[in-house]
């Protein structure tokens, strides 16, 4: 039964998974360089973060046009649920432009206290959009 | 069709909420006048999530020329200048305008490359040519006739004062001594470096203003801060935001005043001698914060920046606080309102325009970060004695046309031997002559 509704030949590449590395990566780096920033007060590490949290942003939206390929590849298969990722990673990048402008103020302001909440919320949400990612694809491969 | 559904939502939605965002950006700014004079009403600070940014963008002038008062009437005394940003008299009558080059200054972070663009729309694009050129009006019809450039290879040069057979040169990086004769033309001489000033490799405010001692003996040099409010860091500060005392022998320097975030137009006021700046002070606090100002300078003063604004109002942006240094901060003189942008300051002393004697012209540049444009006008502050006395009037307005178009910037300001008042137009790259009709 369900054979019957598989392509005849389901193709996955990695793209969407190598440019969904770099969102996670940059995220976490930005929420780093912010706590360190908020204890040392040293601006170099707020220019860390908004050149991570920019690069996060850059990569997020190749990641996600990679998604919406593979998403239309991938139309058929079963038990895709890719709904719950996607809005996350709605969520996340949303949190992250908004974090961009507030990293984008300058000195002390840029960071705390709103630019750190912040980058805790995008990582947070980087970290779930990218196990929520990972599973899905691993579902499209397993058929 | 899931797919098409899919992207849609993910691209308006972040359409929108760059939209929103621009929308809370719109701080168009209340009326400059309620901020003029010693007093200035000062609202809550507000940091945009982007700043409000209305730069106009410039216009040739064509055949119009700028609005003057009642009684005045204006010419261009010179035009297709390269940067004309500050001018000096010689005693004979010769003006002198410096055309600095601007020096770039590196990209810290991706702000710097949207600022660079913005800021660039207000500017023209002709380029400086780092010398000084020489004016000078041979018939007395208020029109230069002989031109030379009297000294080449200069580092964005922008102060300029002559004592005695010394003509005193402020680039961005240095002072340099050129001896020079009265009607000379043309400095072949290499220059003397007198001292060295605080420059790179950031150099934000890099305009260095210049003026000597009534008595010749001591030289004023105002050095900018290197960054609108530390974000450049603390340590790009040293030596920055303050008035330097420099002996005129040796090179000798010390802190005359500190705190001015960036001070230019230093001259001192021919009624009792004290020296006087324009101070263009922090942004991005909202439109009607700070107010830039111009105040007489205390010897020893600390007027707030970075840690505070108008006297003892704390910026929440700059860490480590200092409220040690925050009880000492001065509250300067005058208010000229905010994001006005003031770069030239001339007492007026003449007898040409005798309404204007004893008051204080100021140039202002305009402003980028505001809704509502502020400044873009020369106005002219009465004087009571040794103390501003009243509000700012405009007297040469007209730099932005009916459309919202720039045609032109005032910056540097002199008074001419005969008493006719002097612009630098950094857009328009005219110097203007406004005098008695």
């Amino acid at each position: 039964m369900a054979a019957a509704s598989i392509p005849a030949r389901v193709r996955v590449y990695p793209v969407h998974a190598i440019l969904s590395a770099y969102p996670l990566a940059f995220f976490t780096g930005a929420l780093i360089a912010d706590i360190t920033y908020a204890n040392t007060a040293q601006m170099q590490w707020a220019n860390f973060a908004i050149w991570l949290i920019t690069g996060g942003l850059m990569f997020g939206v190749l990641a996600a046009i990679a998604g919406i390929v593979d998403a239309i590849m991938n139309k058929g298969a079963p038990n895709r649920r890719p709904w719950p990722h996607s809005i996350g990673v709605l969520l996340m990048m949303i949190c992250a432009l908004i974090n961009a402008f507030i990293h984008s103020r300058d000195a002390w302001t840029s960071v705390v206290p709103a630019g750190l909440t912040l980058s805790v919320i995008v990582t947070l949400l980087a970290l779930a959009t990218s196990w929520m990612g990972y599973s899905l694809e691993s579902r499209q491969e397993v058929r | 069709m899931l797919s098409s559904f899919k992207s849609a939502p993910l691209i308006s939605a972040l359409g929108l909420s760059i939209l929103s965002l621009s929308a809370c950006g719109s701080g168009g700014g209340g009326p400059a006048a309620d901020q003029l004079g010693p007093n200035p009403k000062l609202p809550s600070q507000n940091q945009y999530l982007i700043p409000p940014m209305h730069v106009a963008s410039p216009e040739s002038w064509g055949n119009r020329v700028p609005k003057v008062a009642d009684g005045l009437k204006v010419t261009a005394f010179a035009t297709d200048l390269k940067n004309a940003r500050s001018l000096y008299v010689l005693p004979n009558g010769d003006v002198l305008v410096a055309e600095p080059k601007a020096p770039s200054e590196p990209i810290a972070r991706p702000k710097d490359i949207i600022v660079g663009v913005v800021q660039s729309f207000g500017h023209s694009s002709v380029k400086g040519a780092d010398q000084i050129t020489l004016l000078r009006d041979t018939d007395g019809d208020g029109k230069a006739d002989i031109r030379t450039v009297l000294i080449t290879k200069l580092t964005s040069p922008f102060g300029m004062a002559l004592v005695g057979s010394d003509l005193y040169v402020a680039n961005t990086d240095a002072i340099i001594r050129y001896p020079y004769v009265t009607g000379q033309t043309k400095i072949a001489a290499r220059g003397t470096v007198l001292t060295e000033l605080p420059s790179g490799p950031i150099n934000h405010h890099w305009t260095k203003s210049l003026t000597a001692s009534p008595d010749g003996t001591k030289l004023y040099v105002g050095i900018g801060s290197n960054s609108n409010i530390t974000e450049a860091g603390m340590e790009a500060e040293k030596d920055r935001a303050r008035i330097w005392e420099v002996d005129r022998l040796t090179g000798a320097h010390r802190d005359y005043a500190t705190g001015l975030r960036n001070p230019n137009g230093l001259t001192f006021n021919p009624a009792d001698g004290a020296l006087w700046t324009v101070v263009n002070e922090r942004d991005e606090l909202g439109p009607d914060l700070v107010p830039d100002y111009m105040t007489s300078v205390r010897p020893g003063g600390f007027y707030g920046w970075p840690w505070s604004y108008w006297g003892r109002n704390v910026d929440p942006r700059v860490m480590p606080r200092r409220p040690d240094k925050v009880a000492t901060a001065i509250m300067p003189d005058y208010s000229l309102s905010s994001h006005v942008a003031p770069l030239g300051m001339a007492f007026y002393d003449g007898q040409n325009m005798p309404v204007y004697k004893g008051g204080a012209f100021v140039g202002e540049h305009g402003s980028w970060n505001r809704g509502n444009l502020n400044g873009y006008k020369v106005v002219w502050v009465p004087f009571a004695g040794s103390k501003p006395n009243g509000k700012a009037r405009d007297i040469v307005t007209g730099f932005i046309a009916p459309d919202g178009k720039a045609l032109g910037r005032p910056v540097g300001l002199a008074v001419d031997k005969a008493g006719a008042l002097l612009i630098a137009d950094d857009l328009g790259n005219v110097v203007w002559r406004v005098s008695a009709r």
